[in-house]
C-alpha cells in the first residue's frame, strides 16, 4: 500500500472543501473519503486505487434512519448495513431491502460497511483487481482482459466493448426497485439524484461508476413512503448458499389487487454493469393478471438485450428463472 | 501427561520465539522483503511494551487504543491496518491474519461489541473505541464459555481461525439469529474453516446458545 495523509473530519463543509481538491471522485482519485473501509481498503492493499489523502468521515452525524413528516424513510450515508437490516421500519416496510441487505457479504462485513459505501461498491471483475492485467476500468485505454478471458461471473446487460464489469451490490439492486433518492453535497451546493441516474454504463469511459464530482458526498438517501399493500421479495443466485456474489438477482416490489398486477418494481443484479431497473419487464406486467405465462413473458422482456461473453451465455436461462421465480414468490396469495 | 508437556514446553525454544529470531536474522539477509513489510508495519513499539527508545518516522500519527480495558498510546503509520497494529504493535498474536482482504474471518475482533473484520479498517480510525480480541475474551483456566464449548465439542482441527471462529460466535450470541444450525451457519458464513470443522463448530455454539 502507497503511504496517504489521514485526517478525521469533524464537519460536513470540512469534509466536502478538503476532498475537492482532489483530480476526480471516479478511479484514480488522490483524495478518497474513508468510511466503512471495506472496498477502500481491499483496493489499496492491491494498489487498485492509490490515493495520497483519505478522509476519514465517521464522525459526522450521518448515522441515522428517521421517518420524514410526509412518509418518505431517510437513512444516513454512515448508517451501517447490518443497522439498516434489522431497523424495523426498514424490515417492515421495505423488506426487499433487508433481504438484499442480509443476502450480501458477512455478519462482520456488514456491520462496517455502510450505506454510502456500499453505492459506491465496486466491481469483483478479477481484471480490474489485479494491477498486472489490461483493464480500461482501472486504467483507461488499456484494453480489457475480461473479454476474452474469464468473464463468466460479468455482465450481460450494460456492457461495451471497453468493459464487462458487472455491479457487485445487493442493497443497490433493493434500492433501485425502491426508487430510492440519492442525495449529495458538494462544493456547489445539495442535489438530489433518483438512483436510476446516478449509476453510469460503462460505454467508452468505463472508469466513471457514477455522477460523482470531486468534493461530492453521499450524505443520506431516501425511500419513497411506503407501498403497505406491497409484497417485497429479493432472491439472489450464487455459487454458494451464503457469502458469495450474486451470478444472478432478482429485486420485486409487487402490489395485486383482484389479480391484477397494480404496481411492480423489477431490478436485477449479478448480471448488469450497473444496478439494472427493467422497465421492459414492469410495462410487460404492469395491469395484468398474475400468471406463469406472463412472468416468463416479463423475463424475456427484461434480457431481450442481453448480450453473453464467451463463458456466461448461462446467465441468461439463470436470470430468467431468477425473474420467473422472484415474481411468483411476490404475487403468491398463501 | 500434562506436566510433562507442561514443562517440556517451558524449557524449549517456542515456536513464536523461534520465528521472531528468524525474522530479525532476516533483516539482515533480506533487505528487500524486509522492507516493504516494514512500510505497512507500525514505526514506534508502544513505550509501556518496549524498553528500547521509540524509532520515529515521518508521517505517524498519534492514536490511542482501548484494547481490552487497557489504554494504549501509539504512534502508527497510518496505513496501519488494526489487525498488524494489534499483532506486530501490541504483540496480541491470537487475532490472526488470513486472506488479509475480508474474505475468511480470522482477524475478527469486536469493536464497541460488533464483530468486524479488523484487516479492513486502520487503526487510526479507532480512537475511543473498546476493542476487544480473543485475549481479552477469556485465558487458560478462566475461559468464556464459547471457548470451553469449542473445546468440547473439539470445533477446530489445526486452529488457526479459530480465534475468529470463537469472536463471530460470541458476537451472534447477541444478533439477531433463529434457533436452527442453517441459522448459525449462515450467520457463520464469514470464517472459513479450511479443516472443514464445521459441524463441530455449529455444534459448539448451539451448545452455548441453549445453555444461554
Amino acid at each position: 500500500m502507497e503511504t496517504f495523509k489521514y485526517t478525521k473530519a469533524s464537519a460536513i463543509p470540512e469534509a466536502i472543501l478538503a476532498a475537492a481538491q482532489s483530480n476526480t471522485a471516479q478511479q484514480g482519485a488522490q483524495i478518497r473519503f474513508i468510511a466503512g473501509g471495506t472496498t477502500l481498503l481491499d483496493l489499496m492493499k492491491l494498489n487498485v486505487e492509490r490515493p495520497t489523502q483519505l478522509i476519514d468521515i465517521n464522525r459526522l452525524p450521518l448515522n441515522q434512519v428517521e421517518k420524514l413528516p410526509d412518509g418518505r424513510l431517510k437513512i444516513g450515508a454512515l448508517v451501517r448495513n447490518s443497522d439498516l437490516a434489522h431497523h424495523p421500519a426498514v424490515s417492515s416496510d421495505y423488506s426487499v431491502l433487508s433481504q438484499a441487505l442480509l443476502a450480501g457479504a458477512s455478519a462482520q462485513l456488514r456491520n462496517m460497511a455502510t450505506t454510502g459505501g456500499n453505492l459506491l461498491q465496486r466491481t469483483r471483475c478479477m481484471y480490474f483487481r489485479n494491477d498486472a492485467m489490461a483493464c480500461n476500468k482501472r486504467e483507461p485505454g488499456s484494453g480489457c482482459s475480461a473479454i476474452e478471458g474469464d468473464n463468466r461471473t460479468l455482465a450481460i446487460l450494460g456492457a461495451s466493448k471497453d468493459c464487462v464489469a458487472t455491479n457487485p451490490s445487493d442493497m443497490n439492486v433493493a434500492l433501485t426497485a425502491l426508487e430510492a433518492t440519492i442525495h449529495i453535497q458538494g462544493p456547489k451546493g445539495e442535489r438530489d439524484v433518483p438512483i436510476g441516474e446516478f449509476f453510469l454504463t460503462p460505454g467508452s469511459t468505463p472508469q466513471r461508476e457514477n455522477v460523482l464530482e470531486p468534493g461530492d458526498l453521499i450524505t443520506f438517501v431516501t425511500l419513497p413512503a411506503p407501498k403497505p399493500n406491497s409484497k417485497q421479495v429479493y432472491l439472489k443466485l450464487r455459487d454458494r448458499a451464503s457469502y458469495e456474489f450474486a451470478l444472478s438477482s432478482a429485486a420485486i416490489v409487487a402490489e395485486v389487487s383482484g389479480g391484477k398486477l397494480v404496481f411492480i418494481r423489477v431490478a436485477l443484479g449479478g448480471v448488469g454493469t450497473k444496478p439494472w431497473r427493467s422497465l421492459e419487464a414492469e410495462k410487460v406486467l404492469h395491469g395484468k393478471t398474475v400468471d406463469d405465462k406472463l412472468f416468463l413473458q416479463a423475463a424475456e422482456a427484461a434480457l431481450h438485450g442481453a448480450q453473453p461473453q464467451s463463458q456466461n451465455a448461462f446467465k441468461i436461462p439463470l436470470a430468467r428463472r431468477c425473474i420467473t421465480h422472484a415474481l411468483t414468490l411476490a404475487t403468491k396469495t398463501a | 501427561m500434562t506436566k510433562q508437556k507442561k514443562n517440556t514446553y517451558a524449557s524449549s525454544v517456542s515456536r513464536r520465539s523461534f520465528l521472531s529470531g528468524l525474522g530479525a536474522a532476516g533483516v539482515v539477509v533480506t533487505a528487500t522483503p524486509m522492507g516493504a513489510v516494514s512500510n505497512a508495519a507500525p514505526v514506534v513499539a508502544p513505550s509501556t511494551l518496549s524498553d528500547t527508545a521509540p524509532e520515529t518516522l515521518e508521517g505517524a500519527i498519534p492514536v490511542t487504543l482501548r484494547v481490552n480495558g487497557k489504554l494504549i498510546d501509539l504512534q502508527v503509520d497510518p496505513r496501519t491496518t488494526l489487525l498488524d497494529c494489534l499483532r506486530e504493535t501490541i504483540s496480541l498474536t491470537g487475532t490472526k491474519k488470513g486472506c488479509d482482504h475480508g474474505q475468511c474471518g480470522a482477524c475478527t475482533v469486536h469493536v464497541n461489541g460488533r464483530r468486524i473484520n479488523s484487516c479492513l479498517t486502520l487503526a487510526a480510525m479507532h480512537e475511543g473505541d473498546e476493542i476487544t480480541t480473543i485475549e481479552g475474551l477469556g485465558q487458560p483456566g478462566n475461559l468464556h464459555p464459547m471457548q470451553a464449548s469449542f473445546v468440547k465439542h473439539d470445533g477446530y482441527q489445526c486452529g488457526y481461525c479459530t480465534s475468529g471462529q470463537i469472536m463471530s460466535a460470541v458476537a451472534l450470541l447477541k444478533e439477531k439469529c433463529g434457533p436452527a444450525d442453517t441459522d448459525v451457519k449462515e450467520l457463520m458464513s464469514g470464517n472459513i474453516c479450511r479443516c472443514g470443522a464445521y459441524s463441530n463448530i455449529v455444534a459448539a455454539i448451539q451448545d452455548v446458545r441453549q445453555q444461554a
